[in-house]
């Protein structure tokens, strides 16, 4: 069992890994039968690498768990064939399936942080599998376990064996998932959204290992994501799949690039690129999924589709091919023709914020340190470095974005300038009024002037609460509205502001999408007519097409009600799309800061160039950049991104400042411009 | 680990005192007073028999010098004289501890044994016969009273059927078994009386079943939420992917998780039972220190009341030690 020789290429390698025929799976409601997975075909061949691209609920995680038949209850396959080497998944007994998973055909999950059993040590994980499925003897087992850690990345792989997972990282822990994935030599791995959790220089190096996997094992891939970026890095082929069925399937290069259903249509184009033109709008098509318990007769997308003739009403479409090689289930490109490119959105006017005397939002040499425990009872307590000397200046009407990735000290610096933390030391100012030691009592009459948007539209509302309830509360509270007759024609206005239906007053957060749920937030941050509104990763929890419905009204409110935003968020590309300065963090520090479009376009810090080249984007050459962040507990001396800078050199053990080099351009590098990426796109 | 165990048995030390002085200043609040409830209406008529026995118990000086005495004597391990049995209450309490120790100890293994391979399988077999089973033994167990329990397995087992022995530890015209640790189980065993151990674990059978009946339903609805809890966790799942057969899967990667809760439960039960078996030990004539505690109280025999107490609050301080210690085994994340 040598890895550089797995047994598999040596096999009969003509048969198809895996063949999928008009799968049907359902979840059994009291309602009746949801529909999830409907009619599901598709083949992959040994070594081929095939993306499922869908949005949540459109049936994808629930394939792949029924390609492994790994689904629980309600959840039931009640149709249709899966078969693997010719073997017919779906009839094997309990015993036949418990010998095959894992073994021939394994699965790597989404979050690496709740996968990996925290009692076991590492290498028990990595090892069990090969053992009970007899490829290992306890003793080799060891030994492989620590090769594929290795193999994995994971330095000191010994030691990271005999670790528990809490002492790793989301990325190293997704490592470890990977080794457990391919422990066995598998012959297909499906891994479902495997970088979903994790940050984008960290995604860059999880997706690059599995394509090496792929190279190197010939392990056949199915991957699962939302991201048609991430399975553009991976797949040669993606199936887009619609309400449980598979709309497009095609070459990931030509579904970017010439999409054939609508649907695929909007979905590569509710994407803001990083080279997409500046202040554009994106892309987003009005309504949600059908109804999964009873789909509409016809094609299923069609009373949300842009294109849609008479006859996709009444026929449903079958799966046809459009193109030598390409599939997809539509009457409009039935014929072959393509789908006209997205109407140039108008233009927004570049905004020039006037240089103000005062600006909105001020603040020098933040710093915020957080005590978390101690070491051993007598220990010295130890220190959170959360932001470590922060200068930022938002000017009225501007918008400000903070990238970086998790742990770079972005959402406490937004709970710092709202002051729902106190500074360990700075100073802030909101209209010139020091804030920095401001009282509950003090900041009172300046909260309604500051809004907030979380990142979780799930959480941040009362369930027990009405909509109505929510958005009046700020009102009345801030004695904004004097009686609930009046708060509540306030309400209804609000709800019309954000596109929410005057008649969903009533109802509770649960009766809405996350998408509905996000605009209730940004509603409920509107109330009281705020000057600034601080988002917190806004839309990172949201599926494109509603990101782009989010941003859309986001960048709408702002030009009509004059909003100033500081924009937190970890993706790069929709920072760009909606922001005129970029501000980037690495380990509570700002590195980088300047207009956005030059940011991207030519960033001048080694991380900046690192992070933007890690967008997984078609024809995007990557800088993986190594390693991961530093603990924030004890920062490292010097430039703080020394450790894992390409072009470090001694002169970055003296910390560098943030210097203008240009106009409205800030750099803290000792040698600003030095790293460029390789193929940079002009 | 070995200073975090010295740190918590020196902050047990020092609730320990702190009990006792509570019970202390309780003590000198109540409107009882031992001086009447020692020596009858008749005697206490007579102020200077009063004078005197106050004098003698050491009640006619001040509250905090008599804390101080109770704190030295305590130093020195000596807990006093019981008014009401005229012996060092260490003494009595070294008498009756062992009947409740094994009492508790064999409901305590009972409660576990039971209670946690029934959570299990409710949990595993979600909604099934073995669910429903689980969920009426732990309704039963939670919801009959302690008393009405112990007189109708006494009524049926011992009054109708016969199979069981009356109350008692053991036959009255046996010998109790003799040996160094007064739990007669071991001590019969030691002896390698096997007659002796017969008997003693034949009384024990029912006081332990009634003792361990809310226990166990406890410990079983914990143990099942915390195992549905567990199995349906990502980790689960991926060991589902790797093919894992099913007792692996529930026994290795869901038990470990599911059993904290259970063990700060069970810590808690198992204390619960040490000083809560007043009830079963009258109900079963046990001679032990629920039923000390009881004729204490009654007589407001202080000293014995305070050196119970400090029995139950080191138990109870020992026995969480023990379930901090059991966390740090059970979840790396909780070492340090």
């Amino acid at each position: 069992m040598d890895m550089a020789q797995p047994e598999h290429v040596t096999a009969a390698s003509t048969q198809p890994v895996l063949e999928v025929e008009d799968l049907r799976t359902v979840f059994l409601t009291d309602d009746g039968a949801v529909r999830a997975v409907d009619g599901v075909s598709f083949t992959v061949g040994p070594g081929e690498t095939l993306g499922i691209v869908g949005e949540s609920g459109s049936g994808k995680s629930v394939t792949a768990l029924s390609l492994m038949r790994l689904l629980e209850e309600p959840a039931r396959i009640i149709g249709g064939s899966v078969r693997f080497q010719g073997r017919d998944v779906l009839a094997m007994r309990p015993d036949e399936l418990r010998g095959w998973r894992g073994d021939r055909a394994a699965m790597v999950f989404q979050d690496p942080m709740t996968g990996l059993n925290p009692v076991l040590r590492i290498l028990r994980q990595v090892t069990e599998h090969m053992v009970s499925h007899g490829r290992q003897s306890p003793a080799t087992a060891r030994v492989r376990a620590v090769e594929l850690l290795r193999r994995m990345g994971i330095a000191a792989p010994e030691r990271a064996a005999a670790s528990f997972p809490h002492q790793f990282s989301g990325g190293m822990r997704q490592r470890v998932m990977l080794a457990i994935g391919v422990a066995n030599d598998p012959v297909l791995l499906i891994a479902d959204e495997p970088t979903t959790a994790l940050d984008v220089t960290i995604q860059a190096q999880i997706l690059d290992l599995l394509r090496s996997l792929n190279e190197e094992f010939g392990t056949a891939i199915v991957l699962i994501s939302h991201d048609l970026g991430v399975i553009g890095t991976v797949c040669r082929r993606v199936a887009v799949m619609y309400a449980g069925e598979i709309v497009e399937e095609a070459a990931t290069e030509a579904v970017l690039t010439d999409p054939r259903h609508p649907y695929a249509w909007a979905l590569v184009n509710a994407v803001p690129r990083l080279d997409s033109p500046a202040g554009a709008r994106l892309t987003s098509i009005e309504g949600a999924p059908p109804n999964a318990l009873d789909p509409p007769p016809g094609c299923r997308f069609a009373p949300r589709c842009p294109f849609k003739i008479a006859r996709c009403d009444t026929d449903h479409p079958p799966l046809m091919e459009v193109a030598p090689g390409r599939r997809a289930r539509c009457w409009v490109t039935a014929d072959g023709r393509r789908l006209p490119a997205p109407p140039i959105p108008a233009q927004a006017a570049p905004r020039s914020a006037a240089p103000e005397e005062r600006p909105l939002l001020e603040a020098e040499g933040l710093v915020k340190h957080f005590a978390v425990g101690r070491d051993g009872f007598f220990g010295a307590s130890r220190i959170v470095h959360a932001v470590n000397g922060v200068d930022l200046r938002l000017r009225r009407g501007e918008a400000l974005g903070i990238v970086g990735e998790s742990g770079c000290g972005k959402s406490t610096l937004a709970r710092l300038v709202t002051r729902l933390h106190e500074p360990t030391a700075g100073r802030i100012r909101f209209e010139g009024q020091d804030i920095t030691h401001a009282s509950p009592a003090e900041m009172r009459p300046l909260r309604p002037r500051m809004g907030m948007v979380f990142q979780d539209p799930y959480a941040s509302l009362n369930p027990r609460m009405t909509v109505a309830d929510a958005l009046a509360e700020p009102l009345l509270a801030h004695r904004r509205a004097a009686t609930r007759a009046e708060a509540r024609e306030r309400v209804l206005k609000l709800m019309a502001t954000v596109g929410l239906k005057p008649e969903w007053a009533s109802r509770f957060p649960h009766e809405f999408s996350g998408g509905q749920r996000q605009r209730i937030s940004i509603a409920r941050s509107l109330a009281l007519q705020p000057d600034l509104v601080v988002a917190d990763e806004p839309v990172s929890a949201l599926d494109v097409n509603v990101q782009a419905q989010v941003l859309n009204l986001m960048l709408e409110l702002r030009e009509r009600l004059g909003l100033s935003y500081l924009f937190i968020a970890h993706d790069l590309a929709v920072v760009r799309a909606f922001c005129d300065r970029v501000a980037v963090m690495y380990l509570g520090r700002i590195v980088e800061q300047g207009p956005a479009l030059d940011i991207f376009a030519q960033p001048l810090h080694p991380y900046t160039v690192a992070l933007t080249s890690a967008v997984p984007e078609a024809g995007r050459e990557r800088v993986i950049l190594g390693g991961e962040p530093p603990s924030t507990l004890s920062l490292p001396t010097g430039c703080a991104f020394r450790g894992r800078c390409p072009v470090a050199r001694p002169a970055c053990e003296v910390p560098p400042p943030l210097a203008e080099i240009a106009p409205g351009r800030l750099v803290a590098c000792h040698f600003p411009g030095s790293f460029s990426r390789p193929g940079h796109l002009s | 680990m070995l200073r975090y165990i010295a740190t918590r048995l020196a902050a047990a030390v020092v609730m320990a005192v702190l009990a006792s002085l509570v019970i202390f200043l309780i003590s000198a609040l109540v409107p009882g007073d031992p001086v009447l409830a020692q020596l009858g209406d008749i005697a206490a008529s007579d102020p200077a028999t009063v004078l005197e026995w106050r004098a003698k118990w050491g009640l006619d000086l001040p509250l905090w010098e008599r804390y101080g005495i109770f704190l030295n004597g305590l130093a020195h391990g000596d807990l006093g004289i019981s008014i009401a049995t005229r012996r060092p209450v260490l003494e009595d309490i070294a008498q009756y501890a062992p009947a409740t120790l094994e009492l508790a100890t064999v409901s305590f293994l009972l409660a576990i044994g039971v209670g946690i391979p029934l959570g299990i399988a409710a949990a595993v077999w979600r909604d099934s016969w073995v669910d429903s089973a689980a969920r009426i033994v732990s309704l039963l167990g939670v919801s009959s009273p302690t008393f009405w329990l112990a007189f109708i397995m006494l009524a049926i087992f011992y009054g109708w059927l016969g199979w069981a022995p009356g109350p008692g530890r053991i036959d009255p015209i046996a010998f109790p078994p003799e040996g160094p640790t007064g739990l007669f189980l071991i001590d019969a065993a030691l002896a390698g009386d096997w007659e002796g151990w017969h008997d003693a674990a034949a009384h024990l059978v029912l006081p332990a079943v009634v003792l361990a009946a809310a226990t166990i339903g406890l410990i079983t609805r914990t143990t099942r939420a915390a195992m549905l809890d567990s199995l349906g966790q990502d980790y689960v799942r991926v060991a589902r992917a790797k093919g894992l057969r099913a007792q692996v899967i529930v026994l290795r990667h869901a038990l470990p998780n599911a059993l904290v809760p259970v063990v700060t439960l069970g810590g808690l039960a198992y204390a619960n039972l040490l000083a809560g078996a007043v009830m079963t030990e009258t109900v079963f004539s046990w001679p032990g220190l629920g039923r000390y505690t009881f004729r204490s109280a009654a007589a407001l025999d202080f000293p014995a009341i305070i050196g119970i107490t400090m029995v139950v609050s080191a138990t109870y301080l020992l026995v969480n030690l023990a379930v901090d210690l059991s966390y740090a085994a059970l979840d790396p994340r909780v070492r340090r």
